[in-house]
């Protein structure tokens, strides 16, 4: 299955996989930790049940999507030494401590409190149960900001001098961590984040709510999400257009490729909207092209130059394909995603939030959106990086372990195995759980007889009732 | 003490705190095959539900810390130990959604029955491999690991495979004498009894052929007068050893898990004498495997603040979830 590759390739794609995979859990928890805290927050402050009865809906999709997190996010910390040794023992010295923070400060948090926000809500005072929850929700958030802060330096690499060993030696904690590309990098990826959710939210209030026109707590998260949507979608916008000038900036050759600039415009850039970059005759073919647009967008003026991939050496290109595209993928979901809030928001100043069918049936489809942006605008930045780990310091082909292409070829065939294998069902119980429409008292997880457990642990009869009731009966 | 040393503590004292807390963990999912289907399984898998999360978040915090400590010796060791630790990391997946999908698909429970003890397995067998491949030396060209990739496979890494199996089994039955009653309990007693003797053959085994792997343990060994500080090791070994026996016989309850731990810390203590001052076992010192200064200093820091917090905080887990398990679990 994988001759004619070489070590280095697997590896890169064994990260890419798992990393990927991987993503998806953060990307979705993060954004839902906070929004069980908005929930309780809610109910705390209105008294009213219904945001009791939606803390309790998505917990249980939560407690999953939270296990599946931790157990592939292990593997990461191990990936780096068997697949990138060189990397390690060179870039260790920065990216180590970064990530061991990530776990002394996250992890440790979020398992300390996980145990009392899933199952503690009849057993310590209700503050306590809140602050819990606002401890959940600030763990997710100080691992995203350990974690890209690792990423960003890699990205935009300063406060560091490299040893005689060829080590990166830290000089300035404090530009490393806030390197230049780490504010709009953070920003960008947590709203990510926070879309992604509120796509989730929204799509499965929407597809309870063409089923149930009048079940409440679909309307209610429905609402909800649709005004994160229309509020957070345009800001994304702008937020992301900020960290692309700043990708400009300390990145140029990856927005050149982003663009499919092969050539140099001394008098204005076009912005090519379709085509396909031939890296090997360094033109894009079939292009759809608007002139001067790229200009306008990138130095916000017609007629600025903008240089291209041909002033650079070829071997300084990262894959243009694959950049282009991506990036393509993710602006095209981020358009659909402003379409939906300004649809939603239409729909709500006519008061025909909850029946406007074509709204409805747009949310469903967008569920997934968020995933797939989330994703594509993280091969984006990554395969832009290309061909270094570490921006204009260390080479990819240079960060990878001494290892035999069978090694590498066999442990990604078990990966993908095991991860389609075990993933596969988890995602199966999620959507499940999803398509059971939100009730008035919805049982949170402490309900049912069997034994009450904790850290992302959830009992049968309390995750889903009806399938306890249902195996008695087989 | 310099910080190289002093970090080389702290990540053994988080090795060691990893195997203390998820050795008796995995010790279930190795028993699991041995209990009785149905109650005897539940009250074995609730006793450590609440807090076998927690506990592996050390392993991560050990890859971690070797890492961002010791970047040289986890570039060496890891490509050295590479098929142990993809099988290890996959054996842990299959064991951790096991705790969750058992419990909602009744029809399909033999198979998480399956991964659990699978995994748990896999997993022990998987960290011993490692620990013995690494205890018997490991190519090293430069700064990289320079032998095949089959190399952690010999005679001696699997029965440190063995050995781990057998010692997290009697964590793990020591455990559910502690946490258990009745017929389980009963049970636990003679699981205990079998996995303490194949515990203390194998820690003989490993002890004896210790030594000569490297000259250099040897000489860590039996030079005069190391000799006399070291010899204590397998007399305290010993002493334990018949404390464990006395105490499986007059069935105390919380006496022999405290006797495994101690096995284990002896264990531990004897891997040290070996190995130290190097990290990679008789090729890269503890001083050469160092971070620079200012990220042990900027580590150290956070480390000094966060380690006693969290202890604090697992303590407190533990307590919370004290005395024995019943089937109601911890209503």
């Amino acid at each position: 299955m994988f001759e004619g590759f070489d070590a280095l390739l697997l590896a890169r794609i064994q990260f890419a996989f798992t990393v990927s995979f991987h993503f998806i859990f953060p990307a979705f928890t993060i954004g839902l930790a906070s929004y069980l805290a908005v929930l309780e927050g809610l109910w705390l402050w209105s008294g009213r049940a219904i945001f009791l009865d939606l803390f309790h809906y998505w917990i249980k999709i939560f407690a999953l999507s939270f296990a599946m997190g931790v157990v592939s996010g292990i593997v990461l910390t191990y990936q780096f030494g068997t697949n990138w040794s060189v990397f390690s023992d060179r870039a260790g010295p920065i990216v180590g401590p970064l990530m061991a923070y990530e776990v002394l400060t996250a992890f440790f948090l979020e398992a300390g409190f996980l145990g009392i926000m899933l199952f503690g809500m009849t057993r310590v005072g209700k503050g306590l149960h809140f602050a819990a929850t606002l401890a959940v929700a600030a763990g997710t958030l100080f691992s995203a900001f350990w974690i890209i802060a690792a990423n960003s330096w890699m990205q935009t690499p300063v406060g560091h001098s490299i040893s005689s060993s060829g080590q990166f030696v830290p000089t300035d904690w404090w530009q490393i961590i806030f390197n230049p590309s780490f504010p709009y990098r953070l920003i960008h990826t947590v709203l990510g984040a926070y879309l992604t959710t509120a796509l989730v939210v929204g799509a499965v209030g929407a597809w309870h709510l063409l089923r149930a026109p009048n079940n409440a707590g679909a309307r209610v998260m429905f609402s909800m999400a649709m005004g994160m949507v229309v509020s957070v979608a345009p800001i994304q916008a702008v937020m992301g257009d900020f960290h692309g000038l700043n990708t400009l900036k300390h990145q140029p050759t990856k927005i050149m490729a982003i663009e499919g600039h092969f050539e140099s415009y001394p008098g204005g850039a076009p912005l090519y909207l379709f085509g396909f970059p031939d890296r090997e005759a360094a033109a894009v073919r079939y292009p759809l092209a608007i002139p001067k647009l790229g200009s306008l967008i990138l130095h916000h003026s017609f007629t600025a130059p903008i240089e291209g991939l041909k002033t650079v050496a070829r071997e300084e290109w990262p894959p243009v394909g694959i950049v282009f595209w991506s990036f393509r993928v993710m602006v095209g979901l981020g358009l659909l995603m402003i379409a939906l809030g300004g649809l939603a928001l239409l729909a709500r100043i006519r008061g025909r939030l909850y029946e406007w069918r074509i709204l409805l049936l747009f949310a469903v489809a967008m569920g997934p959106a968020g995933f797939v942006a989330v994703i594509a605008g993280w091969v984006t930045t990554e395969v832009g990086r290309q061909p270094y780990t570490v921006y204009r310091l260390l080479r990819t082909a240079e960060s990878a372990s001494p290892l035999d292409a069978p090694a590498v070829a066999s442990s990604l065939l078990a990966f993908i195995v095991v991860y389609f294998a075990v993933f596969s069902v988890g995602a199966w119980y999620i959507l499940r759980l999803m398509s059971h429409a939100p009730a008035m008292a919805e049982p949170g997880l402490e309900s049912g007889d069997v034994p009450i457990r904790t850290a992302g642990i959830t009992p049968a009869s309390a995750i889903d009732p009806d399938r306890t009731i249902g195996a008695k009966r087989i | 003490m310099d910080l190289a040393t002093l970090w080389a503590f702290i990540l053994a004292f988080a090795i060691f705190t990893y195997v203390v807390l998820d050795g008796f963990d995995l010790g279930i999912g190795i028993l699991f095959p041995f209990l009785q289907p149905g109650r005897h399984r539940d009250l074995a898998m609730n006793s450590v539900a609440p807090v076998w999360d927690g506990n592996e978040t050390w392993l991560v915090l050990g890859g971690g810390a070797l890492l961002a400590a010791f970047p040289l010796a986890y570039a060496i060791i890891m490509p050295a130990l590479y098929a142990p630790i993809v099988a290890m990391l996959l054996a842990l997946i299959f064991r951790g959604v096991a705790f969750e999908f058992r419990w909602r698909d009744v029809r399909h429970q033999k198979i998480w029955d399956f991964s659990f003890a699978g995994g748990s397995m896999l997993a022990a067998f998987a960290q011993g491999i490692a620990l013995g491949a690494l205890l018997q030396g490991v190519a090293v060209e430069g700064r990289q690991y320079s032998g095949g990739w089959w190399d952690w496979l010999s005679p001696f890494s699997v029965l440190t495979g063995v050995s781990l199996v057998a010692g997290y089994a009697l964590l793990g039955s020591t455990w559910l004498i502690m946490k258990t009653e009745g017929s389980l309990q009963e049970h636990a007693f003679r699981h205990a009894r079998i996995s303490g003797i194949v515990t203390v053959i194998c820690i003989g085994a490993v002890s004896l052929a210790t030594p000569f792997l490297e000259e250099a343990y040897y000489e860590h060994w039996f030079a005069w007068p190391n000799v006399l500080f070291t010899a204590q090791v397998p007399l305290l070994v010993a002493i334990v050893t018949v404390a464990l026996a006395v105490s499986l016989t007059r069935r105390y309850e919380r006496l022999p898990f405290v006797l495994g731990l101690s096995l284990f810390a002896l264990s531990m203590a004897g891997l040290g004498i070996s190995i130290f001052p190097n990290i990679v076992p008789s090729r890269v010192s503890i001083d050469d495997a160092a971070a620079p200064r200012s990220s042990l200093l900027f580590m150290l820091i956070g480390a000094g603040i966060l380690i006693p917090t969290i202890l604090a905080y697992t303590a407190y887990s533990y307590w919370t979830f004290r005395g024995k398990v019943d089937h109601e679990g911890y209503h």
